[in-house]
């Protein structure tokens, strides 16, 4: 099973009703959004989602001329107790892999957070030696239905 | 596999005591001509006559082509403004023909013709298609437009008067083009660049290519890159020709560029090129860039005296590879209409995509020039659209970006510029031309 999440990633410009537009073009293509960060500077915004159809969303998107693209990331679980990520966070610092950013989404008993890193494989290995249980992609895609 | 790669390139010049002629030679040729059009034009039209008048010049002034630079210029909208007939030199009944544009905006620009004049058209187109390897065994597929515009008569013309076979199509029917191109074993195709690629596509989807006899490709009337050039010709296997011509002037025939690719060589015996600084108006030095202005040295029926074309490019005139001694021009880098000065530096549009193609990638991504004046001093943004080649989900590298982006810009303009990332498709395409430059200024 493969741990590599497909992300979808949006470059929105700061525009009034850009963002509801995307969100509405993923609705109508019947994607579901699992997990999602949105990332804004001064001109524009970085949507980061991930969605039950990686291929799909970034299809309908592209269709209506947003910009998207898919990204790889992993997705680890942690106990919804105190200290739990930044433990995870320390085995990945440990191992010398910068993370470019991170987003979480809650599911039942347990959160995750959505790593982007520079080695996921090694990530992976790490988080699974040390304990943490990393989503397998296809469950993320259906996490939380 | 390349038809052109089966035998080896033969030059070809159709007029050598003209094309290869010494710089000397080319200048008495001029300057013998260039007396007798002013002649002619301050004799028989009122325009020119006053012109002259006001500048203090007579015709006995002019006694050689060092002299051009005394001469009044010519503007489309003086062309314009004396519709359709004023500026004629000749009697109407010594008129054969009409040609003509539209321009985009406004009335037409008709464009009288004597036979001579005719004749000459003939001859510089034909001197273009012996250029492109072309002579009398050869068939030629015509599909510019035949009616006032000049591109298809143009062609026509010049095919008629090397002895080769014209087939005068004319655009559309994609069908009917392949068919006749396929059953009258055309070896050469003239139209524009645009429709050259579309019906390349075309016979490519249709697997004709291969049962074609196509060896050249003689495209102009609108801009093309390199790249389009070399697309064209590794999908039809063939060489492609840029041809240059405006109908103010006597249509396609001014210019063409030979197999070598190192600009377009001028007809200066008929057609005198001089490249100005669009701010001065002073004649540039060879290499230097600046508005390309013509005067036409043995038109009869309407002669213009340095017209400006307001296309932007620069000469040289040292001899081709080809062995051609005329004064070659480089693709144009831009209009003098889209020139913007930006504190003081005169910025052009194309300069932006140059330094965008830089960055790699292969096409440059859309552009727009925004000029604004804050606190009395300009300020340009320049926004560029981030299609899926630039895209990042990463913040940091879409920075690195719009820095990379405006420091190249900075060094291309020599002003500094603001970058804007934005949204594919969010910059105004309208009518097919993508609109480079909005000035906010009330200067």
């Amino acid at each position: 099973m493969s741990k590599n999440i497909k992300q979808l990633s949006v470059f929105l410009e700061n525009k009034e009703g850009r963002l509801n537009e995307a969100l509405n073009i993923l609705a109508a293509a019947d994607v579901n959004i699992v997990a999602l960060s949105l990332a804004d500077t001064k001109d524009f915004g970085m949507l980061r989602m991930i969605v039950s159809d990686p291929e799909k969303g970034q299809q309908a998107l592209k269709a209506e001329g947003i910009t998207a693209s898919l990204t790889e990331v992993i997705a680890v679980q942690v106990s919804h107790a105190t200290g739990s990520l930044a433990k995870a966070m320390e085995k990945i610092a440990d191992a010398g892999v910068n993370v470019e950013y991170m987003y979480a989404f809650a599911n039942g008993a347990k959160a995750s957070a959505i790593l982007k890193i520079s080695a996921p494989e090694t990530v992976v290995d790490i988080l699974l030696g040390s304990g943490f249980e990393v989503w397998d992609a296809d469950e993320a895609y259906r996490a939380n239905q | 596999m390349a038809k052109n790669e089966s035998k080896p390139w033969v030059e070809t010049i159709l007029d050598p005591k003209v094309e290869c002629a010494s710089r000397d030679e080319m200048s008495a040729l001029q300057s013998e001509r260039l007396k007798d059009v002013v002649r002619r034009v301050y004799e028989r039209v009122p325009f020119y006559q006053k012109k002259m008048k006001e500048m203090g010049v007579e015709p006995g002034d002019i006694r050689g082509i060092e002299d051009i630079g005394k001469l009044p210029f010519t503007t489309k909208e003086d062309v314009r403004a004396n519709y359709p007939f004023q500026l004629l030199a000749v009697p109407n009944a010594d008129v054969v023909r009409v040609q003509g544009t539209s321009g985009t905006t406004g009335k037409l620009v008709v464009m009288p013709y004597s036979q001579k004049d005719v004749d000459v058209w003939g001859e510089c187109c034909g001197r273009g298609l012996t250029m492109a390897g072309l002579g009398r065994e050869d068939r030629i597929h015509v599909c510019y437009g035949y009616g006032l515009f000049t591109g298809g008569m143009g062609l026509d013309y010049g095919a008629t008067h090397i002895g080769a076979m014209a087939i005068p199509m004319s655009s559309g029917n994609t069908k009917r083009q392949m068919m006749c191109m396929e059953d009258f074993e055309a070896t050469a195709i003239a139209c524009t660049p645009s429709y050259a690629l579309h019906l390349a596509e075309a016979m490519a989807e249709a697997g004709v290519v291969d049962r074609l006899k196509i060896r050249a490709g003689i495209h102009g009337a609108e801009p093309w890159t390199e790249e389009m050039r070399k697309k064209i010709e590794s999908i039809l296997h063939i060489d492609c020709f840029d041809i240059y011509g405006l109908c103010e002037i006597t249509g396609p025939g001014v210019a063409m560029d030979c197999i070598h690719h190192k600009g377009l060589h001028v007809y200066e015996d008929y057609f005198y090129p001089e490249v100005l600084n669009p701010a001065t108006d002073a004649p540039c030095a060879e290499g230097e860039t600046g508005e390309l202005v013509f005067t036409t040295l043995a038109k009869e029926a309407l002669p213009l005296l340095r017209y400006r074309t307001k296309d932007l490019t620069d000469i040289t005139r040292d001899k081709c590879d080809c062995g051609r001694t005329l004064a070659r021009f480089n693709k144009f880098t831009g209009r003098t209409d889209d020139m913007k000065v930006i504190r003081g530096v005169n910025v052009f549009p194309t300069q932006v995509e140059t330094a965008l193609l830089s960055m790699g990638g292969g096409v440059a991504p859309h552009y727009l020039l925004i000029v604004d004046r804050e606190d009395n001093l300009d300020v340009l943004t320049v926004l560029v659209e981030v299609d899926e080649r630039y895209f990042s989900d990463e913040i940091r590298k879409l920075d690195e970006l719009r820095a990379k982006v405006a420091r190249v810009l900075h060094d291309a303009l020599g002003v500094s510029v603001n970058v804007k990332l934005v949204e594919p498709k969010t910059i105004d395409r309208s009518e097919g031309k993508a609109k480079r430059v909005i000035d906010n200024r009330n200067l």
